[in-house]
């Protein structure tokens, strides 16, 4: 009775196998992924760092550049998302099927991609590459970074000329050294506008990325703060500043200041945006639309590009109005910065 | 006798058989309930995955999995769950990365000390779970995992500026290792495989040899069995304990090593995690067999190699995360059929002689 059966079994099974083996070593003769993809432009190509489009904040922006570009240029677009716990491997998979796919350009949004890009961007010579917040080497990189300190400066004027008790906070995620621009900017800012103010900075996180995901740390955080008398703190932390801007919320007169993305808008923050001042907003979709113009023109830009106050790469939010009567001042600010009468130091 | 034995081999693979045929069969509901075609999706894995880089990829990516699978199953055959391999292999790595950052010795030197270091850390790692286990009877489920937490703490103390890291950009990293301890490449075009995949295949062998020819290697698998029987027999239980842990942990020491010795040549922010709790997927897909877990690594780097593309193709990423777990669940069910189907066909068998025997000697009677 199971003669048959096992019989039956066992012939599917050395079919399948034999089968298996055979297409995969006909198939494999030497031909390699690369030469089998066509090289047509086909439009942006872009890769998310973890987190993906709708992260309310980094990836949004990048995102928000591609729209535009999709609109204006009528240009095409892939966007694919990074995993947890991913290795280089995966991320050069990522960068290199876009390319020979031949998406044109193709963007890393992240640190993390300046290695991959590297790596990616020598074995597609004609396809131009993009990294945003690092700079890599290579003809065909375009490294594109932010003036996050000179955004951090606006604000530290602001909160200067906000703060009643003279008393203002930063709050970090993590204390990288992407992080510590946004304090260093702040602290200048705010010392060059009020010589008696006092800035406490602190960070979440000494080194651990969960800096950026944990809002009641930062909760935490801004309660000690308002409770020695800070009342406007300024949050560069990610997800982790939603946790301070409720705490803030808690607290009549205090003022919180956000990051990246204008967050007075957020719907998120509706409940707390009557103490939001403002954001140091860092325009990558610019950006990432300068590049896709540029290559639709013809002439890809390659090489570190920073993005400073002066071009528009950070900017200081006006939504909700609350910074209006000190405009005039932050105007000045900026206009020295442009100018390259303020010297914004990158390191505290 | 021959006979059986085939049957065996047959029950054997039948299993695995039924499973990917079971997984394949709930993954295309999946995929066509997400309102994609499940057919095309494989033409694109089969197309895409065979191709000669695709390849080559694989290998490298099977490595460590391969690696960690068999730190895995060193404690499954004795019924221990270090679910610590994930801690064990990343601060073996970083301390190996430390060390050979630190000196400059000829390649010949460099390399096995870089990696004796890794083994010695993971041993160590993994040694502590073993001893409060036979000391204080702490489940090692508990203790590892906690250790997996303790570790990453430990790494991110020191994996800052100024103390035993630097800064490159926006990355923080231990020193590169010297030229001299870059890992030897075998030169397959269109791009290398690690020659580290000639060390886990040694390891895959030593693996074997130890736990199916070797006394020591019964007395792993009669403890695992049955603890009061090995105990009955002479086996010191809790030696055995910390033996296979410590072994464990000088496997999962190896993890790391293609990564930092054939990759990054440093331990960085950006150092692959969570390696370890594939390894667990990957020992119970490949049975702890020395050569199914070698397929059953493959077919995890050929799944994750497949599923960027299947995003590229219009899929949702998370497909190829899916036909992993339906996979695993699918063996894991599909060896229990099999296996209360070989009883039954044995229980039948062993039946059938026995009725066999009685209507022998029931005639050996009647004529007597």
């Amino acid at each position: 009775m199971k003669g048959p059966l096992v019989r039956r079994v066992s012939t599917i099974a050395v079919a399948g196998i034999s089968t298996a083996a055979l297409a995969f070593t006909l198939t494999a003769c030497g031909e390699s992924s690369t030469e089998s993809g066509d090289a047509k432009g086909k439009g942006v190509g872009l890769a998310f760092d973890v987190g993906g489009r709708d992260d309310h904040s980094f990836n949004e922006s990048a995102a928000r550049g591609v729209d535009k570009a999709e609109k204006e240029l009528g240009v095409k677009s892939k966007m694919m998302t990074a995993k947890n716990g991913e290795t280089e491997a995966d991320r050069e998979q990522r960068l290199s099927s876009l390319a020979e796919a031949g998406y044109n350009p193709v963007i890393g949004v992240g640190f993390n991609y300046s290695k991959s890009i590297e790596k990616v961007a020598k074995e597609f010579p004609k396809t131009s590459f993009a990294v945003v917040d690092s700079v890599a080497p290579g003809k065909n990189i375009d490294s594109i970074t932010f003036g996050e300190h000179e955004g951090s400066y606006l604000a530290g004027v602001a909160a200067a000329l906000k703060s009643k008790s003279h008393k203002v906070g930063f709050i970090g995620g993590v204390n990288n050294a992407l992080i510590q621009k946004f304090q260093a900017g702040f602290e200048q800012g705010a010392k060059d506008t009020d010589s008696k103010i006092e800035v406490t900075s602190q960070y979440l996180y000494p080194n651990n990325d969960k800096g950026f995901n944990d809002p009641a740390a930062a909760k935490e955080k801004a309660k000690g703060m308002l409770d020695s008398g800070v009342d406007v703190i300024y949050t560069a932390a990610g997800l982790s500043g939603n946790g301070s801007i409720e705490a803030i919320s808690g607290q009549k007169g205090a003022w919180a200041i956000g990051v990246d993305s204008d967050q007075y808008q957020q719907p998120g923050l509706d409940k707390y945006k009557s103490s939001i001042l403002t954001s140091v907003v860092k325009n990558v979709d610019v950006a990432v639309f300068d590049l896709i113009k540029s290559v639709q023109d013809g002439k890809p830009l390659t090489g570190p590009h920073a993005y400073l106050l002066k071009d528009g790469g950070v900017s200081l939010a006006t939504s909700g109005g609350a910074i209006d009567d000190i405009k005039d001042k932050i105007a000045d600010a900026k206009k020295k910065i442009a100018d390259g009468q303020v010297k914004v130091r990158t390191t505290p | 006798m021959k006979k059986f034995d085939k049957n065996k081999l047959i029950l054997g693979l039948a299993a695995p058989v039924l499973a990917i045929v079971a997984a394949l069969v709930i993954t295309s509901i999946i995929i066509a309930a997400t309102g994609q075609d499940p057919l095309h999706a494989y033409e694109v894995m089969v197309d895409f995955g065979s191709k000669a880089d695709s390849q080559v990829w694989i290998i490298n990516k099977a490595t460590p999995y391969y690696l960690s699978a068999l730190a895995v199953a060193i404690g499954f055959r004795m019924n221990l769950f270090n679910i610590g391999v994930d801690g064990q292999y990343r601060i073996a790595a970083f301390f190996a990365a430390v060390v050979g950052g630190a000196l400059t010795l000829p390649g010949i030197v460099q390399v096995p000390v870089i990696i004796i270091v890794a083994m010695i850390v993971g041993a160590i790692w993994a040694g502590i779970a073993g001893l409060l286990k036979v000391t204080r009877g702490v489940n090692e489920v508990i203790s590892t995992i906690m250790l997996n937490a303790i570790g990453a703490s430990v790494i991110g103390y020191f994996l800052q500026d100024g103390r035993l890291a630097e800064k490159e950009g926006n990355l923080i990293h231990t020193p590169y290792l010297p030229d001299s301890a870059h890992f030897f490449e075998i030169p397959t075009t269109p791009k290398p495989i690690y020659g580290f995949v000639v060390i886990a295949a040694l390891a895959g062998v030593a693996y074997w040899f130890v736990l199916n020819r070797t006394r020591f290697g019964f007395d792993l698998r009669t403890v695992g069995r049955s603890e009061s029987a090995a105990q009955a027999s002479g086996v010191s239980v809790k030696r055995m304990v910390i033996t296979a842990m410590v072994l464990s942990g000088a496997m999962a020491g190896l993890v790391g090593m293609p990564t930092l010795l054939g990759v990054s040549y440093n331990y960085g922010t950006d150092f692959p995690v969570g390696i370890g709790f594939t390894g667990i997927a990957i020992a119970l897909l490949g049975r702890n067999n020395p050569f199914g877990m070698a397929l059953a690594a493959l077919l995890w780097g050929f799944l994750e190699r497949t599923g960027t593309q299947l995003e590229f193709e219009g899929y949702a990423q998370e497909i190829v995360g899916v036909i992993q777990g339906v996979i695993v669940l699918c063996v894991v069910i599909a060896y229990e059929i099999v296996r209360r189907y070989g009883l039954k066909v044995q229980q039948r068998k062993v039946g059938e002689e026995l009725a066999a025997q009685a209507r022998k000697s029931d005639k050996a009677e009647v004529s007597a």
